[in-house]
């Protein structure tokens, strides 16, 4: 079974839009191996609203570019919406990534020279080379759902930082990709508009039904996801890390 | 379009670096396009005083002649049949205005009070006046409006008339020996002064082919040089060639080839000068480009580098790496186009002030003035401008190439 970008994973499991099967991921610094992923396997089911917890240097960053196609791992495998990362190049990479994947940022990384309306067109115009009438429907759609429409014609240097979040989020969305990505969305905000933020993603997901996977380190953050992986060193922090909420109330 | 658009948001991010190097750009344009307006307005002036006042724009001798012509040899001239014939060519040729024989010879000048040597160009003066058109404006204080000279009538070169203290009207004893030793001596009024000209004849003076006839004692026409002038300057080589081609077969009594041709790049010093000003010209262009290639590989090194984080973002995004490439690529022509754009029409601009103003150019310690029309053809402009902007394209090939080849998990993490 193959798809566009190569083999398809016999471990793919058309629930799990994420799957780790004993990843593991090696850093060299000069001499030394630096181990930032041991042998981690875990599964993100569809659609859901999941966050990956820990403290700094514990691996979220490096299991969420794994997931987002940014890097491939040293062992095992990582499976993503039914590719197998490992084995896409630079190009198949980027056009998986356009396709299936939404990215958020901490420092939001809105392009400073376009304005609102042109940072949220940026993946349908320069990636996806959609048509005009159907692109211009699809960015006012989502910078309706996140706000953001009567700022349209502002830069991001004329934003709030809870404004640059949800214009990302828009960004992130506006190509309906199955899986948006956020690594700390909430770490350069306040505690009240980064609560807004989350429940906008979660607003989201639920209107788009696009699958979020987050990582913090803020507890009252975390509470929101509906599933966490707790990371510890590079491991999950047990074997029954994974945590619903649902479950747990 | 959309690449172009992205391409010139992201220039004027940095407007004033922008603005600094595209001020560079403007100014190497404008130094190439002057610097071309103006050395190509010097070449034609005096290529055209030389060709239309004295040289023409080909010369057809007696084979040998050129080389012993500092001797005005009498005995290498063309018999009377021989220029007939040549005359016949060049009467059928339809790539020939005009054509004119002449006798060149040497001869002294008397004033009845001193004596010196003087160089001679014999001229049937409307044939003269056909070949070298510009030749009755080096004759100052001319006597006659009609012609330059008529028979009896001698224009001296100025320096010597200077020299010698002869004015126009003056009358002067010109002695000359002819090809067999003999001498003979002729009376003449001075009817003007020839000012001096760079190269062969330039400091020549000029009486009627009659009288050099009767002074050399010839009974028909014996012709040192004939000028041919073209109908169009551009094909003096393809005409020479032909006309060369067509004298071939013509044979002196030994076998030999009875006659060579010149044109004014064989025959005058001042083609060498137009090479070197090509060769400056050149010199010019190599500099523009290279302000072009430092200054635009300078400006997209720096903004790769300060933009890493951003180019992480489009590739985490999905933007593919030739396009991240594409994006830099388009922001280094698009410098160099609205460089090359606004250099042209500076570097016009200036030619059209310089124009309005005048440019003049002195020669022989301001004997000779050239008024010069600096101008630039539209092939000139848009050479200079493809230049610009195809350095422009190269200059930013390395930092594009250098754009899309970054990781982006590391170019995330870039600070």
């Amino acid at each position: 079974m193959t798809s566009d970008y190569g083999p398809l994973s016999a471990r793919a499991f058309p629930m799990n839009i994420v799957t780790f099967d004993n990843v593991s991921k090696i850093y060299r610094m000069g001499q030394v191996e630096v181990a930032a992923l041991r042998d981690v396997s875990f599964a993100i089911p569809k659609g859901g609203f999941t966050a990956l917890i820990g403290p700094s240097g514990s691996g979220k960053t490096t299991a969420l570019n794994l997931i987002g196609c940014l890097d491939s791992p040293t062992r095992g495998e990582v499976t993503v919406a039914g590719q197998a990362v490992k084995g896409l190049g630079r190009r198949s990479g980027a056009d998986f990534r356009g396709q299936h994947i939404g990215f958020v940022f901490q420092d939001f990384n809105l392009l400073p020279v376009l304005t609102v309306y042109e940072n949220v067109e940026y993946p349908l115009l320069m990636i996806r080379d959609q048509p005009n009438r159907q692109r211009r429907l699809a960015v006012e759609r989502v910078l309706e759902a996140v706000g953001m429409a009567d700022q349209a014609r502002k830069y991001p240097a004329q934003l709030s930082g809870g404004q640059k979040q949800r214009v990302a989020v828009a960004r992130a969305l506006v190509g309906t990709p199955e899986l948006v990505l956020a690594d700390e969305p909430t770490a350069n905000l306040d505690s009240q508009t980064a609560f807004m933020v989350i429940s906008l993603m979660k607003q989201m997901r639920d209107a788009f039904g696009t699958t979020f996977v987050f990582s913090t380190h803020d507890p009252r953050i975390m509470e929101q996801a509906e599933l966490t992986f707790r990371m510890v060193d590079g491991r999950l922090a047990d074997d029954d890390s994974a945590h619903s909420q649902e479950a747990a109330t | 379009m959309k690449i172009l658009r992205l391409a010139f948001k992201n220039l004027l991010r940095y407007k004033r670096r922008t603005l600094f190097t595209g001020l560079l750009i403007v100014v190497g344009v404008v130094a190439v396009i002057v610097f071309v307006g103006l050395s190509d307005a010097f070449k034609r002036a005096i290529t055209g005083q030389i060709t239309d006042s004295m040289l023409s724009h080909l010369q057809v001798h007696r084979k040998g002649y050129t080389a012993s012509i500092d001797n005005l040899p009498l005995d290498r001239m063309l018999p009377a049949k021989a220029y007939g014939r040549l005359a016949a060519i060049l009467d059928g040729d339809p790539a020939v205005e005009a054509f004119s024989g002449r006798i060149r010879f040497g001869a002294m000048l008397s004033n009845y009070a001193q004596t010196t040597n003087v160089r001679l160009i014999a001229v049937d003066p409307s044939k003269e006046q056909a070949a070298a058109p510009l030749l009755a404006s080096r004759i100052k204080d001319r006597t006659r409006t009609d012609a330059i000279l008529a028979p009896g009538e001698v224009a001296l070169p100025e320096v010597l008339a200077k020299g010698m203290g002869l004015k126009p009207g003056d009358t002067v004893v010109l002695v000359a020996n002819n090809k067999d030793g003999s001498v003979n001596g002729m009376t003449f009024i001075v009817a003007g002064m020839v000012e001096s000209l760079m190269g062969p004849g330039g400091r020549d003076g000029y009486l009627h082919i009659d009288d050099a006839m009767a002074l050399l004692r010839m009974d028909e026409p014996e012709i040192s040089e004939v000028a041919v002038r073209v109908k169009n300057f551009r094909d003096v080589d393809a005409v020479a060639a032909k006309l060369q081609e067509t004298l071939a077969p013509m044979k002196n009594q030994a076998g030999q080839p009875m006659f060579e041709v010149h044109t004014w790049k064989q025959l005058s010093p001042f083609f060498n000068v137009v090479r070197m000003i090509d060769l400056m010209t050149l010199g010019v262009q190599t500099i523009l480009i290279a302000v072009v290639l430092i200054s635009v590989l300078n400006v997209m090194m720096m903004s790769v580098y300060e933009r890493v984080r951003e180019i992480g973002t489009l590739a985490a995004m999905g933007t593919r790496p030739g396009r991240i490439m594409g994006l830099f690529v388009a922001e280094g022509f698009s410098l160099g186009l609205v460089s090359a754009l606004g250099g042209s029409v500076a570097g016009i601009a200036v030619l059209w002030i310089l124009n309005l103003s005048g440019v003049e150019v002195a020669f022989g310690g301001g004997n000779q003035v050239f008024a010069l029309a600096p101008a630039v053809s539209p092939g000139q402009v848009a050479s200079a401008a493809l230049i610009v902007v195809g350095i422009s394209v190269l200059a930013s090939l390395q930092p594009a190439a250098k754009a899309a080849r970054l990781a982006p998990v590391d170019a995330l993490r870039h600070v």
